[in-house]
């Protein structure tokens, strides 16, 4: 895989959540008081950053192949879950993810919910929800992060593609001071599964001992397959969606 | 620290996999069964994931749909 496919997927994965906790921290921080809410998410991140700081050089010491297989499997088990998000939303049975309607939803708790500090902080609420949120959604960031990087042995990049892409959604946010509803991210999401997908299948198989054909260049033929069959059940599940939704049978309709 | 935990576990078995455990199971399965073909039948099965990640996703899509109109 070269160096580019690297960088755009981690900052894809990267900046959806971003994203997310983005729609969280203003929440929290508009709602009830910015302080606060700074303190929970620099706890969060001393927290992600402990974890890369024990896990990625672990990861590093690892032989390659075992690591190939059990990042490889997780991977594609992690994969599968955002496809099989991505295609439902995108058939019409899971909502779409709607950044301006998560924000309201938070926006009502957090004046719903009572004031009150702790253990130094002003305002727990905002600490613990700005805590959270950032600690969830940087979870995710690391797995990426750490899983990409440690598989293509190039840390600093896909590190780099991370940093990026939080930078990139953090300066946007403080610019506009609202949640970034007008970025795709249900196509960002699709797009992230399809890629996860890919390359867990890709690492997973060469782990367990297999050679692909053309080797590194198979990705090129494994990517857009799985984008193809993802866009295939999608275009499935829409048609018989709407099928269902006219009352007709599709027996029925396939014999007529 | 029971309670603590069954929480933890919880919550990367819900970040990992997810809402459907079966395309976990058919992974791992995949896995195992592509080393044995690999190194006991000296079978390159570079197929075998890919078919069971597309077969996966087709099942989990079936089941998550079955049910909703």
């Amino acid at each position: 895989m070269n160096s580019l496919a690297l960088f755009l997927t981690v900052f894809l994965a990267c900046a959806v959540e971003a994203v997310e906790a983005l729609t969280i921290v203003l929440a929290a921080g508009l709602t009830r008081e910015w302080r606060s809410t700074f303190q929970g998410m620099a706890a969060a991140l001393v927290v992600l950053a402990a974890a890369v700081a024990v896990i990625g050089p672990a990861l590093t010491l690892l032989p390659l192949t075992g690591m190939r297989l059990a990042v490889g499997g997780l991977l594609a088990v992690f994969g599968l879950q955002w496809l099989r998000k991505a295609i439902l939303r995108a058939s019409g049975y899971k909502d779409l993810h709607d950044e301006a309607a998560i924000y309201t939803r938070q926006v009502a708790a957090a004046q719903a919910a009572t004031g009150g500090g702790r253990r130094g902080v002003r305002d727990w609420y905002a600490f613990t929800l700005a805590f959270k949120g950032v600690l969830l959604e940087g979870l995710e960031v690391v797995f990426i992060a750490l899983t990409f990087g440690a598989n293509q042995q190039n840390l600093g990049l896909a590190a780099a593609g991370a940093a990026v892409a939080v930078v990139v959604v953090a300066g946007v946010g403080v610019a506009v001071r609202a949640p970034l509803s007008r970025v795709p991210e249900n196509t960002m999401k699709f797009a992230v599964g399809v890629m996860l997908t890919s390359f867990g299948v890709f690492w997973g198989a060469e782990g367990a001992g297999a050679s692909w054909p053309g080797n590194d260049a198979a990705l090129l033929a494994i990517v857009p397959a799985t984008a193809l069959v993802a866009l295939g059940y999608t275009a499935l599940l829409r048609r018989a969606r709407a099928t269902r939704r006219a009352g007709v049978p599709s027996v029925e309709r396939s014999a007529a | 620290m029971t309670r603590w935990l069954r929480a933890f576990g919880a919550f990367w078995y819900d970040f990992v996999i997810g809402d459907d455990w079966r395309g976990a199971a058919v992974v791992a399965l995949a896995l195992v069964m592509t080393a044995v073909l690999v190194h006991v039948a000296s079978v390159n099965a570079w197929w075998l994931l890919p078919a069971a990640v597309i077969a996966a996703l087709g099942w989990s899509l079936r089941r998550a749909t079955a049910a909703k109109p």
